[in-house]
């Protein structure tokens, strides 16, 4: 312990040095440690978009496709699903829910999509159901509830009307030709692309093409049914199954299935997949803040090399004392655990305050959640790897302080 | 303990590929001894004394001290051996400077246990106290080292000596910094506290003037036969 006190006066007296070694080392830390974050906070916030869903059907296409463009709401959907062949599927023994999904025109960069109330109820993203900030689910064709980026880029009130067909909103058309919706419903933040769509009935949303048919004219394919909304095709649906033992064995159904041509995606698997090209970037990464690490702990190396060229006569001194080999190693060996343990501690501050500051305008602008969670185990693992590593590094000077020899030491000129 | 505080046989020393610094067949210094050495700058006193606190090792023959063969230790072992029995006051007094001198007093007792427990059972801070009561630097005690004048700082060098009252206490030009005044204060403090811990006392200085006040007083350039060479 005495030995760890000197090692303390010592740094101490030399506090620039120490400051800017530990700076260094914190610096590394909290780079390592904040990518790391980052990177469990994209991974889960990516992992975690859809939870609880056996399976997710669209037309017929590539599991990418299907699951861009429902779960994310990005790229085209690869063609329709019939009303029927839906029913169908909805009355499968296996099933236990599904959520019908469609695809509306967007909104001003937003898409519109028209589901059922299940979609409120079932729907899953990292354990959470989709809860309101106000307001309800819409129940009417005329009802639209918002994702929450949607209101707070357009200013979308409750009670606001929403002109929701195509292009309508800039030229202007008699009341009664567009179809106005009233919003019922904003949805509280999901950091999902959820927060970036409008949801309507599918009865609104089939309201919302014939307006925009009316209009069109010559484009027709007819006037719309009555039940029009009943029957008209949807882009895709998610189901729950009642044993998820079964999902396997209705995918392949699905897939098999020659009545309507079908692509059943299991979200986890396609996640993952996907996430198998994006992750790459990832590892990059980790290997970019890992080598700024050993940068940091070879920096502390050369702070405390140099400083035992200027300190040989203190460790003369302190040997010509009484210091033996064991207690010269431990010193510096003190000393640069200190530092490490120094920069490793700061280093987690930097990052905890980074995130406590970022957390929010990450959350806004990039629509992940970084959770100010505690260290995960992978983080203490590198905290550890760091201290040890910073420890170890002054066996270096310790060896080297031993073996210079006592008499050279104590004639070094001052 | 009828052997003598320091006994040299046929020591000879040179730095690595240099000439003969020492070449000494004879020399002792008996126990409670005040021993004077002088000699011109660069003849070798510096490096007599690092020969006779166990810093360096002769290039041939005997170096004992208490009766002990320094050269049948490991260095590790002279190291803990100093640091039991030998006070060293160096030149530069090579006090630490981030310490407080009432720390750099303290520091042998508390890096040497054998050193410790010379101290009979007393606290290293009272014994601090106490030798710096009797050189004169008591009211310094918590000041840093930097804060001091030359005159006080050998004076911490020499109480840092002195803790735990080892054996033998060498000084190697304690006095080169003072004017004559200080010189024959510091001497006096020097020779009660040495006296007072019961400690054989080797001295090295270039100082003649000095002779007078020791026991007894050696030329280096009498003793040793290597300065002879290089003389004629």
């Amino acid at each position: 312990m005495f030995l760890v006190s000197l090692a303390w006066r010592s740094l101490r007296a030399r506090f620039t040095i120490s400051l800017l070694t530990v700076s260094s080392i914190a610096l590394s830390v909290a780079l390592l440690i904040g990518i790391e974050h980052l990177r469990v906070g994209v991974r889960e916030s990516f992992a975690g978009t859809i939870r609880g869903t056996d399976l997710i059907v669209g037309a017929r296409g590539g599991t990418t496709q299907v699951l861009l463009s429902t779960v994310f709401g990005m790229a085209t959907p690869s063609g329709s699903i019939s009303w029927d062949t839906y029913e169908r599927w909805k009355a499968h023994p296996a099933v236990a829910w599904t959520i019908p999904y469609s695809l509306g025109d967007s909104h001003r960069g937003f898409r519109v999509i028209g589901t059922t109330e299940e979609f409120f109820t079932r729907y899953r993203f990292r354990d959470q159901s989709v809860t309101f900030a106000s307001g309800r689910a819409p129940s009417t064709d005329r009802e639209v509830a918002i994702g929450h980026e949607v209101a707070q880029r357009l200013g979308y009130a409750l009670g606001a009307e929403v002109v929701l067909a195509h292009g309508i909103a800039e030229v202007s058309f008699a009341e009664h030709e567009v179809h106005p919706f009233t919003v019922v419903g904003i949805i509280a933040r999901t950091s999902t692309p959820i927060d970036r769509a409008l949801y309507v009935t599918l009865a609104g949303l089939t309201e919302m093409h014939a307006a925009e048919q009316e209009r069109g004219g010559g484009l027709m394919m007819g006037p719309p049914s009555e039940h029009a909304h009943d029957e008209a095709p949807i882009t895709a649906f998610l189901l729950g199954t009642k044993n998820r033992f079964e999902t396997l064995q209705l995918q392949r159904e699905m897939n098999e299935d020659r009545t309507e041509p079908l692509t059943a995606i299991i979200p986890g698997v396609a996640l993952a997949q996907l996430w198998d090209v994006v992750g790459n970037a990832e590892q990059a990464l980790r290997l970019v803040s890992l080598f700024t690490l050993l940068v940091g702990l070879l920096g502390m190396c050369v702070a405390l090399y140099a400083s035992l060229e200027s300190r040989r006569r203190e460790m003369a001194v302190l040997r010509a004392i009484g210091a033996g080999p064991r207690s010269i190693v431990a010193l510096l060996v003190s000393e640069s655990a200190l530092l490490a343990l120094s920069g490793a501690v700061l280093g987690v501050l930097l990052v905890y305050v980074g995130l406590a500051v970022a957390a929010g305008p990450v959350e806004a602008r990039y629509g992940f959640a970084l959770g100010v969670s505690g260290l995960a185990r992978t983080e203490w693992i590198f905290l550890g790897m760091v201290v040890f590593a910073g420890t170890l590094v002054g066996l270096v000077p310790a060896w080297k302080a031993y073996r210079s020899s006592l008499a050279d030491g104590l004639s070094v000129k001052v | 303990m009828t052997e003598p505080a320091v006994s040299l046989q046929e020591v000879r020393f040179a730095y690595r590929g240099g000439a003969p610094v020492l070449d000494i067949p004879n020399l002792h210094v008996a126990r409670g001894e005040r021993l004077f050495l002088h000699g011109p700058s660069g003849s070798g006193k510096t490096t007599l004394l690092g020969l006779i606190a166990g810093v360096l090792s002769p290039t041939a023959g005997r170096v004992q001290v208490l009766g002990s063969d320094l050269g049948a230790m490991g260095s590790a072992e002279r190291d803990r051996f100093r640091a039991a029995h030998v006070g060293y006051v160096f030149q530069m007094f090579n006090l630490i400077p981030y310490l407080s001198v009432r720390e750099n007093i303290t520091l042998p007792a508390r890096l040497s246990k054998p050193r410790r427990a010379r101290l009979g059972g007393a606290e290293p801070n009272a014994e601090a106290a106490r030798l710096a009561a009797g050189l004169e630097i008591d009211a310094r005690l918590d000041a840093p080292i930097s804060e001091l004048s030359v005159g006080q700082q050998q004076r911490v060098a020499v109480a840092r000596a002195l803790i735990g009252a080892p054996e033998l206490i060498v000084c190697d030009e304690p006095t080169s910094a003072l004017d004559a005044d200080r010189r024959d204060r510091f001497l006096e403090l020097l020779f009660a506290s040495v006296a007072a811990a019961g400690s054989t006392l080797v001295f090295v200085s270039h100082d003649l003037a000095l002779a007078e006040r020791f026991g007894r007083t050696v030329a280096l350039g009498q003793v040793n036969r290597a300065s002879r060479v290089v003389a004629a």
